[in-house]
């Protein structure tokens, strides 16, 4: 058949198809969305003649929730509190939003705080201090006036549902509720990076299961970036299999990814003696044959 | 090598939080409230024992010192003794003991539960200085209170002696109060209330930065508390000798 007589079809493109997609859409309104919230440039750290970290590197982009995996002593904490501020490398580049924070001096990392929020292992919350006190202290500190505090404070821990401890003290509350207030404080502000310190260790199931639909909702329903530190497998499936939606009725609800949606803002990397020995998606790293990831997997 | 190595680099850090502290008190946000509640804890709270120190203490000097005076035909003289002693030496130094224990222990303690326990890491990444909320409202109360507490008790040490005086020794109240009149002068006072500014110093630092240094959990927390109260009554043994050196020299102070 000549080429002449070959029939092409008609392709029409609609002022629809032709707008950018909403990810270049974002990317031009925002154009600081295409810097890593965090970034960790070969990393050392040394404690005497330990080393804690030897040469990390890796990003965390914005939105995206980062679990960093590995037994105890592996420099999972250390990692998050280098990004705090709270220890300073001995090499390498630290960069938060795109700013080196490397050499900030303390005035200076008390800056970047202001846009950080974290979670500590026992919560950390203020012994002397009520569960609003606490919740209030960063507004506080502030100088934010009694009333807008105890608006946001409601807020965040009705966020955590936790509203009726308001007015209790830190000693009147399970671990649950303690890590769950630690994380209603670590989200006043609105912070736009959040870190979770190994949140659901020793806890029960249901209760570890919470405080892992709290940092499932921060990551799809607000936008916060975060790094999430844990030695537990259970937490890896909950946050990586699983995303929040809002449903017709205004209630949050999860569900598994699937056909319907596929997760692909949650990466794993593993640390081993301060190293990361694996960087990628869940599925990835069940399937990796390395023994001492499959031990770890297997939970021995 | 090494203890004078740790000796250097612990003289160091205090020095520099001391220093952080200082600073500090030029910026916002000010703890003022939270000065206050210090100063009422440290202030008030230590008053009891302290001038319980200085009455008993008043009392042992005449108790020890009155029939010495007496066998020498000296026993008018017992006042102006036992008020330059409080005033140059004892009220200071008894008193910043007594401070060092019960509050230089408390600090401490306070601060190294915070350390073991996450609470300072966690007000640092609230962004708050942990120097300027916590060290600089302890360090300015003991500087301020410790010298009116070291005034209470050479007050109550002296009324002490004089009930001391006249209980046992029969002397007459006027010719004992007479005695502390004639015997002190202004620059023993001057002196008497400059040593607890330095004292309240050493308090302070000491046990802060003892207390921030905490390692090792609760037992760390036990053993900062001690060493904070050990290492900062011997230095306020040790200054309190280089102090009156000095001010004996600047205030042209003469011996009894």
């Amino acid at each position: 058949m000549p080429s002449s007589e070959i029939e092409k079809p008609e392709i029409t493109i609609t002022e629809a198809e032709l707008a950018p997609t909403a990810d270049i859409q974002d990317a031009v309104d925002e154009p600081d969305r295409i810097l890593p919230a965090i970034e960790f440039r070969d990393v050392h750290l040394s404690f005497d003649d330990k080393k804690i970290l030897n040469g990390v590197s890796f990003t965390v982009r914005r939105g995206e929730t980062k679990i960093i995996l590995g037994r105890s002593g592996g420099g999972k904490s250390t990692t998050i509190r280098l990004i705090l501020g709270l220890l300073k490398p001995d090499s390498g580049q630290i960069l938060v939003d795109g700013e080196d924070i490397t050499h900030f001096t303390e005035e200076e990392m008390m800056r970047v705080r202001q846009k950080m929020g974290m979670v500590f292992q026992e919560g950390a919350l203020f012994d002397s201090l009520s569960v609003f006190e606490n919740v209030a202290y960063r507004l506080q500190e502030q100088g934010v006036d009694e009333e807008t505090c105890e608006k946001e404070v409601r807020r965040m821990l009705r966020f955590v549902d936790l509203e009726d401890a308001f007015d209790k003290m830190p000693s009147e509350l399970s671990g649950g509720m303690r890590r769950r207030v630690g994380i209603a404080r670590a989200l006043v502000g609105d912070p736009t990076i959040v870190m979770f310190d190994e949140p659901t260790a020793g806890l029960d199931p249901p209760t570890a299961r919470t405080i892992c639909e709290l940092a499932i909702k921060l990551r799809d329903l607000e936008d916060v970036s975060s790094i999430f530190v844990t030695h537990e497998m259970n937490n890896l499936e909950y946050l990586s299999s699983e995303y929040a939606t809002v449903n017709e009725d205004g209630e949050v609800t999860y569900e598994m990814e699937g056909e319907k949606l596929c997760l692909i803002n949650t990466e794993v990397i593993m640390l081993r003696d301060g190293e990361i020995i694996f960087s990628g998606k869940d599925e990835q790293l069940r399937k990796n044959e390395d023994p001492y990831i499959r031990k770890f997997i297997r939970g021995k | 090598m090494k203890p004078l190595k740790n000796f250097l680099f612990q003289l160091q850090e205090i020095s520099l939080l001391v220093w952080r502290a200082f600073i500090g008190l030029f910026r916002k946000p000010r703890y003022i409230g939270e000065t206050i509640r210090q100063m009422d804890l440290i202030g008030v709270g230590s008053l009891p024992i302290v001038l319980l120190t200085g009455f008993f203490t008043g009392g042992v000097l005449i108790l020890q010192t009155y029939p010495t005076l007496a066998y020498y035909g000296g026993q008018s003289e017992a006042g102006r003794a036992v008020a330059t002693s409080l005033i140059r030496e004892l009220g200071p130094v008894l008193s910043a003991l007594m401070v060092s224990g019960r509050i230089g222990s408390a600090i401490s303690a306070e601060l190294g539960s915070m350390v073991v326990s996450q609470q300072i890491d966690a007000m640092r990444a609230l962004g708050t200085d942990p120097i300027r909320k916590l060290v600089a409202p302890r360090l300015i109360a003991l500087i301020f209170m410790l010298p009116l507490l070291t005034v209470a008790a050479d007050i109550f040490g002296i009324i002490g002696g004089a009930i001391i005086a006249s209980g046992l020794f029969n002397q007459e109240t006027n010719v004992f109060l007479t005695s502390v009149r004639t015997g002190i002068t202004t620059e023993d006072l001057i002196g008497g209330i400059i040593k607890p500014l330095f004292f309240g110093l050493i308090i302070g630092c000491i046990s802060c930065y003892k207390g921030l240094s905490t390692t090792g959990g609760t037992v760390g927390v036990g053993r900062s508390t001690t060493n904070a109260v050990v290492v900062a009554s011997i230095w306020v043994i040790v200054f309190d000798f280089f102090i009156s050196k000095a001010l004996q020299t600047i205030l042209d102070i003469r011996p009894i």
